[in-house]
């Protein structure tokens, strides 16, 4: 029987699945400081200051529209190479931003791990939710350019399936949550996986539609890029905004849902069974 | 209905693994597993022994803390008390989670509070308003909670002017003052504070004392880890003594530290009552320090009224000028006075000849029952280079026999740290029929 009396039991034992959202929701306002810290860190004392927010992407969009699209001369599906390989990168950025840091959140956080409690899960919360924030102000560039190749002359391909992206952005967030707990959680134990997460990332990119269109691939190879659930996500956001031969079907979309929500689930336990520990250890 | 803890702590117990490990951890999860499959006891978990850190052991495991059972109540101010390594601060972070027990529970009604260092997480980019929110809500209040005391924090802090200003712009004073407001105006059921916190300047610590005798006035829950044996007895009613990962003894909080004082762990290096070091090539260093009665006998217990004298040896290598030998006299941990040899007897703060001194302090007779230490040190004056130092080298035991001629009851523990024999000069009376 449980006794009602206590507010708090600790006991060494760690239940398969524990979300524990009321605690994390009690810490809303803790989750809260740390978007803004990470924010405001991210531009003080800088001249351009949060205007950095637009040039990061819009600088690798032009590299990349440059080297690939010009140099290179990957097609892309008949989409303004601008724009294509800006869709792709904001989506990338806020992925593979969200995973890394949330790899390293014990590495990162130890010394306030080790002195005071709150529910771990805040952090990579935070994190997420920080770039996702980022994310949000770089699709209104993503717009603005938008917008500038319509009164260029573009054809509106946009079409239903954009009405999607809130449902994309937290898919691909929960992706890279999910993927960050399970490495964060495993690097408490086997460090050597630090090395693996920057070649692990790196692979993640090359089997996900960001430089080259999935259509272009040779259909033996396709299966690469399919089994990524970011595949599936990204394809759907390119084909919502700008259609042109972007490869869409629900059944990818399914599989990239069911499988980040399994991610995110192997993840959190993984994430619960260390957060107890890891300050021994680590 | 009888009173319930607010803390209970039922068998608990915490494994750590010491020494190298991280990269060979594979191996042995393939082996635990190996083990287990074949239906085996863990090889690793059944070797673990209890935690003496001056006794190898034969595993790289060991009981941080075993079967640790204690409850708290409310309103009791629990100073956790043992040497170095007997767990206390382990125990401190099990009960605040920062990290989790390996078997065993514990059980907390109300808010907890850690204050197991000041400052944590604050960011120096951040200004100082922004860091008050950023730590208050790190320390478990609400942007709300910590908007409603803002002035007030910043007040005690004494930071007004430099509020908007990053952090990494103040002085370490500030920055520690600042982190030291915000966890004041906690308003937790339950603070658990560690000694850590008291590092800092004298005037901060006594702040922090002060501050935690006024939250314990409040009726709040203070468990409290320090060997500063001094504050411990000042601020707690309840003490709970840690001996190798167990608790030895529990009660109050002066049968505790007399149980702590009593037993030969009190200082590493203190249980005796003399001691001899090593020549050294040091330009002055002792070489015994002991206690004796007045025919020259070194022994432990002395009697209130016994003629108590320290004995020193020291040597001096060179020919050496501005040197000063001085002892600290503690009891129970509390200074009682210090003195130099220089201090009746300027002679001595010009030139001491090479060789060796020998010297005898006579205690003053005035001194209260208890367990006292001495300390001694040989330093540079005007320069204040220490050329040795012995902390709490020898202890003896001053016990008390006298019965009070009136009050029995209070023979033994008067109030005040001396028990000087005081003079009543009656200069008018009736005079009796």
């Amino acid at each position: 029987m449980k006794d009602k009396y206590w507010d708090s039991v600790i006991t060494p034992k760690v239940p398969l699945i524990d979300l524990r959202l009321q605690e994390v929701l009690n810490y809303r306002d803790l989750l809260y400081m740390f978007v803004k810290r990470d924010i405001a860190q991210f531009y003080k004392q800088t001249v351009l200051g949060p205007l950095w927010f637009f040039i990061q992407p819009l600088l690798t969009t032009i590299v990349f529209t440059v080297v690939f699209g010009g140099m290179v001369g990957i097609k892309t599906d008949g989409i303004p190479p601008m724009l294509f390989y800006l869709a792709g990168i904001t989506f990338w950025n806020f992925f593979s931003e969200s995973l890394n840091k949330c790899a390293t959140v014990y590495k990162d956080h130890q010394h306030v791990f080790g002195k005071v409690y709150f529910p771990r899960m805040v952090v990579p919360l935070s994190i997420v939710a920080t770039n996702m924030l980022k994310l949000c102000v770089q699709f209104l560039l993503f717009i603005v350019v938008y917008i500038i190749f319509i009164f260029k002359g573009m054809p509106i391909e946009i079409n239903g399936i954009a009405l999607l992206f809130p449902i994309l952005i937290l898919l691909t967030g929960a992706l890279g949550l999910g993927l960050g707990l399970m490495v964060t959680a495993a690097t408490t134990k086997y460090r050597d996986l630090n090395f693996l997460v920057t070649f692990g990332v790196q692979l993640i990119m090359y089997i996900t539609p960001i430089i080259y269109p999935l259509s272009k691939v040779p259909e033996k190879y396709q299966i690469f890029a399919l089994i990524n659930p970011l595949t599936g996500i990204v394809e759907t956001f390119k084909y919502g905004f700008l259609g042109g031969e972007t490869v869409f079907s629900w059944m990818y979309l399914l599989y990239s849902t069911v499988s980040t929500i399994i991610c995110l689930l192997i993840g959190i336990n993984f994430f619960n069974r260390t957060e107890r520990n890891f300050i021994d250890v680590i | 209905m009888s009173r319930r803890p607010i803390i209970s702590v039922e068998d608990m117990s915490k494994l750590y693994q010491i020494g190298q490990f991280g990269t060979g951890a594979l191996s042995s999860d393939l082996k635990r597993w190996w083990y287990k499959v074949r239906g085996k006891d863990d090889p690793f978990l059944v070797m673990g022994e209890t935690n003496d850190r001056a006794t190898g052991g034969n595993s790289n495991l060991v009981w941080a803390l075993k079967d640790i059972n204690f409850d708290v109540y409310e309103g009791d101010v629990v100073g956790l008390v043992g040497k170095n390594g007997a767990g206390k601060s382990t125990l401190l972070k099990v009960l605040s989670k920062v990290t989790g027990p390996t078997t065993g529970a514990i059980k907390i009604k109300g808010r907890v509070a850690s204050m197991l260092e000041v400052g944590t997480g604050f960011h120096p980019e951040l200004t100082g308003r922004e860091n008050i929110f950023l730590n208050g809500t790190i320390l478990g209040m609400t942007r709300k909670e910590v908007a409603s005391k803002l002035d007030s924090i910043v007040d005690f802090a004494g930071v007004a002017r430099y509020l908007d200003t990053p952090t990494k712009r103040y002085s370490s004073g500030m920055t520690v003052r600042l982190a030291f407001a915000v966890a004041a105006h906690l308003e937790p059921e339950i603070l658990l504070v560690d000694e850590v916190l008291a590092v800092g300047d004298a005037e901060f610590q006594k702040k922090c004392i002060g501050k935690m005798g006024e939250v314990s006035n409040e009726g709040r829950t203070i468990v409290f880890v320090s060997h500063n044996l001094g504050s411990v007895k000042r601020l707690c009613k309840r003490g709970i003594l840690l001996r190798n990962g167990q608790v030895a003894f529990q009660g109050s909080v002066d049968e505790t530290l007399e149980k702590y004082l009593n037993s030969n762990e009190w200082s590493d290096n203190g249980q005796q009552n003399k001691i001899t070091y090593k020549e050294k090539e040091s330009l002055a260093h002792f070489l015994e320090i002991g206690v004796e009665n007045g025919h020259g006998e070194s022994k432990p217990n002395y009697r209130y009224g016994e003629k108590i004298q320290i004995a020193l040896k020291y040597n001096i290598r060179d020919e050496a000028r501005n040197l000063i030998v001085g002892m600290t006299l503690k009891r129970n941990g509390e200074t009682i006075f210090l003195t130099y040899d220089t201090d009746d007897n300027e002679e001595l703060t010009g030139k001491r000849m090479p060789g060796e001194y020998s010297v005898k302090i006579n205690l003053p007779n005035f001194l209260k029952a208890g367990i006292y230490t001495v300390s001694t040190i040989i330093k540079e004056h005007g320069n204040y280079i220490t050329r040795d130092e012995k902390i709490d080298a020898v202890k003896f035991t001053l016990e008390d026999f006298n019965v009070d001629t009136v009050n029995k009851s209070f023979h033994l523990d008067k109030p005040g740290i001396i028990k000087p024999s005081i003079q009543w000069q009656f200069v008018d009376y009736p005079v009796t029929v």
